[in-house]
């Protein structure tokens, strides 16, 4: 890589926690309700409400940010940051600011692509807010007013701050996917995008080597990002956009203000939106509304005992227990739990696991994505395909007809000793197929002479013949018997 | 800690208030009486007083993650300046 500079990217992930209720009311959380039909005197900040915490919200953050290999404080409370926006009825978000419910973790990272190490991204903190509510209207649409549904006020988030470990956009893009997949495997958010669920930010600048030593450009705070191939794109033009500005004009991190620019995934290009020069004085105070929080480390313990084994975890497990490819325990953990467990189950009862892996990645995940339904809704069990491994094992089943066998079990909801029988799947013996081979060469003389001549590939016709006149051959021992016998003519 | 007209503007900024010269004037004195009848507190000898995040000992207090119902639309948007029956209705804020 022979870059001029170095891009340095930080990143802000909001993920919205799967709770039936708010952060501190019960008004629900469920998306795509009628505007303002979700809301009450508490989330829309009216006199005399009193906020309380969902219980839950709190849990799931605790169980992230231990999973999240963070510190968790014997003590953290909620503040008040005030900013005026049509979007946050009470004039200030209640987040956390100098005490946050967790700080200093981490989440490694690795590339199937080998495009990077492995490495470890640290975690500044992760802290639990409330979410603000949402402008209807397109804001630019010139001089009408702005519609403003607030059913999303008061949705529990939590924010997660990486530190600025990353260094292209293909790290970014690889701890935005391990970190999804972990909040998936510990169950703490559906993650949809689309929903608002996960929302990314992303703050860069490069490094870069001068005359004078090394300098960095001014930081850029990149929002409206819809979608993790989105992130990727914005921060390779802004890496580029940044380098081409420095050409210009040689500025320096501190000699302006950190900018916020605007994804606009139509144009491929970030654009500046106006800096709110004031804005950054928030002006937090402790809440007085909201009692703070203690976690003993008895309790953080208990929590980390309690959480399922992780995407990390799991992958290794995979490779050093059954042999798989990185690429392969990749597709396999990517899939979720479920799947896992899956081809985990077809290993053992096979005794087989690269066969198992190779059926599970290939065949069944096929069939899972063609008809969008999740293993749980896949008619062969675990152990009806290891069955089906073993009768191809033990030649019972050729290996030709084993997508068959497969597609019938399915089908009929069978298991493989009826499928190979009612496919008349018989085992063809070796004198028979030299027959049959005998027979197709003597009506095809053409051939015959083609293969004599050094075609070997004019072979090919016989084989679809000979599939016609018994299905149960094996395409790859006709080829070869054919091709000899083709020679000793 | 003295106040200066300085300060004034820029709470006044941050809070969205557009204040005449004539309020800037009086707030300014007004504001800076009662942050030097705050600063009284500094009176109190706090050595070795452990600071403290809030003002009643009470930690660790929770409801349950359970749906209850919510305003009807109408009772919500009831006191806005303005709405459509379906939202508030806000002046547009300013794009880029």
């Amino acid at each position: 890589m022979d870059s001029p500079y170095t891009t340095v990217i930080g990143l802000e992930v909001h993920v919205q926690l799967a709770t039936n209720s708010k952060l501190f009311c019960g008004c629900s959380t469920q998306f795509g309700a009628e505007p303002n039909t979700q809301t009450c005197p508490v989330c829309i900040g009216l006199p005399g409400s009193l906020p309380v915490m969902n219980r839950l919200a709190y849990e799931l953050s605790l169980k992230t940010a231990v999973a999240l290999n963070c510190e968790i404080p014997e003590f953290t409370k909620w503040d008040r940051k005030q900013y005026f926006y049509p979007d946050l009825p009470k004039g200030y978000q209640i987040s956390q600011f100098d005490l946050p419910m967790s700080s200093g973790g981490f989440l490694e990272i690795h590339d199937t692509k080998d495009q990077f190490e492995p490495k470890r991204i640290r975690i500044t903190r992760a802290h639990l807010e409330e979410d603000a509510g949402k402008s209807v209207h397109d804001e630019v649409a010139g001089k009408a007013d702005s519609e403003i549904d607030l059913n999303r006020t008061g949705t529990p988030l939590l924010e997660i701050v990486s530190e600025p470990d990353m260094r292209s956009s293909a790290e970014a893009r690889a701890f935005l996917d391990e970190l999804k997949l972990l909040l998936l495997y510990i169950g703490v958010s559906d993650c949809n995008m689309q929903e608002g669920s996960l929302r990314v930010d992303a703050n860069v600048n490069l490094h870069l080597e001068t005359d004078e030593g090394k300098i960095a450009t001014p930081i850029v705070e990149i929002k409206n990002m819809n979608s993790f191939r989105a992130v990727e794109r914005a921060l390779d033009y802004e890496a580029a956009r940044q380098y081409r500005v420095w050409q210009e004009t040689g500025q320096k991190i501190g000699e302006s203000p950190k900018q916020t620019r605007g994804w606009d995934d139509a144009e491929g290009i970030t654009l500046g939106q106006r800096s709110k020069e004031e804005s950054s004085d928030y002006r937090y105070f402790p809440d007085p509304d909201l009692a703070p929080v203690t976690a003993s480390p008895e309790r953080v313990h208990e929590v980390k005992a309690g959480l399922c084994e992780l995407p990390a975890s799991l992958r290794s497990r995979l490779l050093s227990e059954h042999g798989l490819s990185l690429y392969d325990a990749d597709v396999l953990v990517n899939q979720g739990r479920a799947v896992v467990d899956y081809f985990l189950e077809v290993a053992k009862q096979s005794g087989d696991s690269k066969s198992a892996c190779n059926w599970v990645t290939q065949e069944i995940l096929r069939i899972l994505k063609d008809r969008e339904i999740s293993i749980g809704d896949f008619s062969v069990s675990a152990t009806h395909l290891a069955d089906l491994l073993l009768a191809v094992k033990e030649e019972k089943l050729p290996k030709s007809r084993a997508k068959d066998a497969l597609e019938l079990m399915d089908a009929k909801n069978i298991e493989v000793a009826e499928a190979i029988e009612q496919l008349g799947i018989e085992q063809v013996d070796e004198s028979a197929l030299m027959t049959l081979c005998q027979e197709l060469l003597d009506a095809n003389p053409k051939i015959v002479a083609d293969v004599q001549a050094g075609k070997q590939q004019a072979v090919g016709a016989l084989i679809g013949q000979a599939k016609k006149k018994n299905p149960n051959v094996d395409p790859g021992q006709v080829r070869k018997i054919c091709l000899e016998l083709a020679q000793k003519d | 800690m003295a106040l200066t007209r300085k300060d004034v503007e820029k709470v006044s900024l941050l809070a969205r208030l557009r204040l005449s010269e004539a309020e800037l004037e009086t707030l300014s004195s007004e504001l800076a009486q009662i942050i030097s009848y705050i600063d009284l507190l500094g009176e109190v000898d706090t050595e070795g007083v452990e600071p403290m995040a809030h003002a009643v000992e009470v930690s660790n207090v929770f409801a349950t993650d359970e749906v209850k119902p919510s305003l009807d639309r109408e009772q919500a948007l009831a006191n806005a300046p303005s709405s459509n029956g379906r939202g508030y209705l806000v002046p547009p804020v300013l794009g880029s």
